[in-house]
């Protein structure tokens, strides 16, 4: 079991958060006019990255809130956690916090 | 290839079965190949077998990062059935099913494919249409698949608690009797004997780092752990890793790498002689020839290629397996693990050309493509052959979700293996 960082809450054990997949993904500018190609690469294409990959959360049985995390998919260790809006961190070096 | 037989064992005997030889060849990689086929799991393995036994493509290889069979095929629960809700997934399923059924033979090693049946549990109103919906579906396509009520269930399945006095109470089932299980590595091993008989070359410990591509973009070799060998054909098998191996090509997919997760118990005598699979309540549960008790469930909630999973995923499985099988409450359970399987936003597969020439993708088949291994691994060859999908495989493309082609067995079923 994970435990995760909440930018609100703190460290809590991962059933109280639910995955929200890939993070700083933008919805198309002026959706009428994006082409199907937009459509797909918003909708469905994802990095699916094998090392550092930054991730949303939600707090759904917490705060409620939605954030951010970089994690390391082929460890599964945190190296950051930070507020939805907010740009990734530099990844700290060695990945410890 | 040492051909397995009555006479064979009989003839072996005399020699203390000192005599048996090697499976396949160690081979290491040559300069060049017609095709190379990336992945040594049973859908990999099956491709460059078919790709000899029925293209006629002899100089091939695969190569397999690890050792073979040592993925998903490896690691699952080897539930067979082909009861999917849609047409295109009722064709590609029971192609697969009809070709278990005479495996064993076609390869001379014996798979132990066992159609001991597949119940599915109803627990709800909603549960009770989807499924009979499913029982319709099938049998206008010819699949078979029957409606049980809860009493017929138990009679199926002696051990299955159907008192009405639990959290989930079993309203009905529906029963595919040509499902069942089969040996996960008999069928890597299986396809790599015969395979190796054909003159396939199968290079294990050898992972690719890099596709490398032409001046006009088609694709021209792979970069490996073991050095470069060219192929202008080259299929990619690679189950939960298929993100990472396309990345080399700049091609993306749409497609999200999760731990699946699975446990087996102690071994125990024959208690139970079917598959029973309950997708409401997150459990399923058969028991393997050596007695032990294999169960499963769903993925891990979070994208992951580690390879293990949260130890409250394997909890509440057991949970609902304690409530519907109340015998094996006082069980123990020997082992669990994970491996980390690739899935689609409609949980259909893709086995389809792409945009990149020659190289082409077999991927997605998720929590559920063991069953599919003959058939996904016949298309597939069938379709870097003839540089085009068969019918069968033709909707499964990359495509599909561009054009809202979608064939969302997920909104059907919610869960699936
Ligand atoms: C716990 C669990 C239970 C399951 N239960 C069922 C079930 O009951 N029924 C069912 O139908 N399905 C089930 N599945 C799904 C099923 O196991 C898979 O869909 C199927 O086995 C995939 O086969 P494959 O040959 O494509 O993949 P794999 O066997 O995973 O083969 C892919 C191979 O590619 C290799 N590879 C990856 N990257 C590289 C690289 N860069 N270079 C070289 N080689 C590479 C890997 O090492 C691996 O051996 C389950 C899966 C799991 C994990
Ligand atoms: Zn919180």
């Amino acid at each position: 079991m994970l435990i995760i960082d909440c930018p609100y809450c703190g460290p809590r054990p991962e059933p109280e958060f639910t995955h929200g997949g890939e993070a700083h993904i933008a919805r198309p500018a002026d959706p009428s006019q994006a082409t199907d190609q937009q459509w797909l690469e918003f909708l469905y294409l994802r990095k699916n990255t094998r090392g550092v990959f930054a991730e949303r959360w939600r707090h759904a049985r917490g705060c409620g809130r939605f954030f951010n995390a970089l994690r390391d998919t082929t460890t599964d260790q945190f190296l950051a956690t930070y507020r939805a809006g907010q740009k990734p961190p530099a990844v700290p070096v060695g990945g410890e916090r | 290839m040492q051909k397995f037989s009555a006479w064979a064992l009989f003839k072996e005997a005399f020699g203390g079965h000192q005599g048996w030889k090697s499976q396949y060849r160690r081979a290491t990689p040559k300069a060049e190949y017609d095709a190379i086929i990336v992945g040594g799991g049973g859908h990999g393995l099956g491709a460059a077998y078919y790709l000899a036994a029925e293209h006629g493509l002899t100089n091939i290889a695969v190569v397999e990062k690890g050792w073979i069979g040592g993925g998903n095929t490896g690691r699952n629960t080897t539930i067979i059935r082909s009861n999917y809700l849609f047409d295109e997934s009722a064709r590609l399923y029971d192609h697969s099913l009809k070709m278990w059924e005479d495996l064993s033979q076609v390869l001379n090693y014996n798979t132990m494919f066992s159609p001991r049946g597949v119940m599915m549990l109803a627990h709800t109103v909603h549960d009770m249409q989807v499924i009979k919906r499913h029982v319709h579906a099938n049998r206008g396509n010819a699949v078979d698949n029957e409606w049980l009520t809860p009493e017929q269930a138990k009679e199926f399945c002696p051990i299955l608690n159907i008192e009405q006095n639990i959290r989930y109470p079993v309203v009905g089932a529906a029963l595919q009797r040509r499902g069942g299980t089969s040996r996960h590595d008999t069928v890597a091993w299986g396809y790599a004997r015969a395979a190796d008989a054909l003159g396939v070359d199968i290079i294990e410990n050898c992972e690719v780092t890099g596709i490398r591509r032409d001046a006009h973009g088609a694709v021209e070799g792979l970069e490996t752990t073991r050095g470069y060998i060219r192929s202008a054909k080259i299929g990619v098998s690679a189950a939960g890793n298929t993100s990472v191996v396309l990345d080399y090509a700049g091609v993306k997919l749409p497609l999200e790498s999760f731990p699946l997760q699975a446990l087996v118990s102690e071994p125990v005598k024959p208690i139970m002689p079917c598959v029973v699979m309950s997708n409401t309540i997150h459990a399923y549960m058969s028991q393997s020839d050596k007695g032990e008790l294999v169960i499963g469930a769903g993925t891990d909630a979070y994208n992951s290629y580690t390879q293990r999973g949260g130890l409250h995923i394997s909890a509440h499985t057991l949970e609902s397996i304690c409530e519907l099988f109340p015998v094996v409450r006082r069980m123990k359970m020997l082992r669990n693990w994970g491996g980390i399987v690739d899935t689609t936003p409609d949980r259909s597969p893709i086995i389809a050309k792409t945009p990149v020439k020659g190289l082409y993708v077999n991927c997605g088949w998720g929590t559920g493509g063991f069953k599919a291994t003959p058939g996904s691994a016949h298309l597939f060859a069938w379709t870097i052959a003839k540089d085009e999908p068969h019918p069968i495989n033709a909707p499964f493309t990359i495509e599909r979700f561009r054009d809202g082609l979608l064939i969302d067995e997920a909104a059907a079923a919610a869960v699936a293996h």
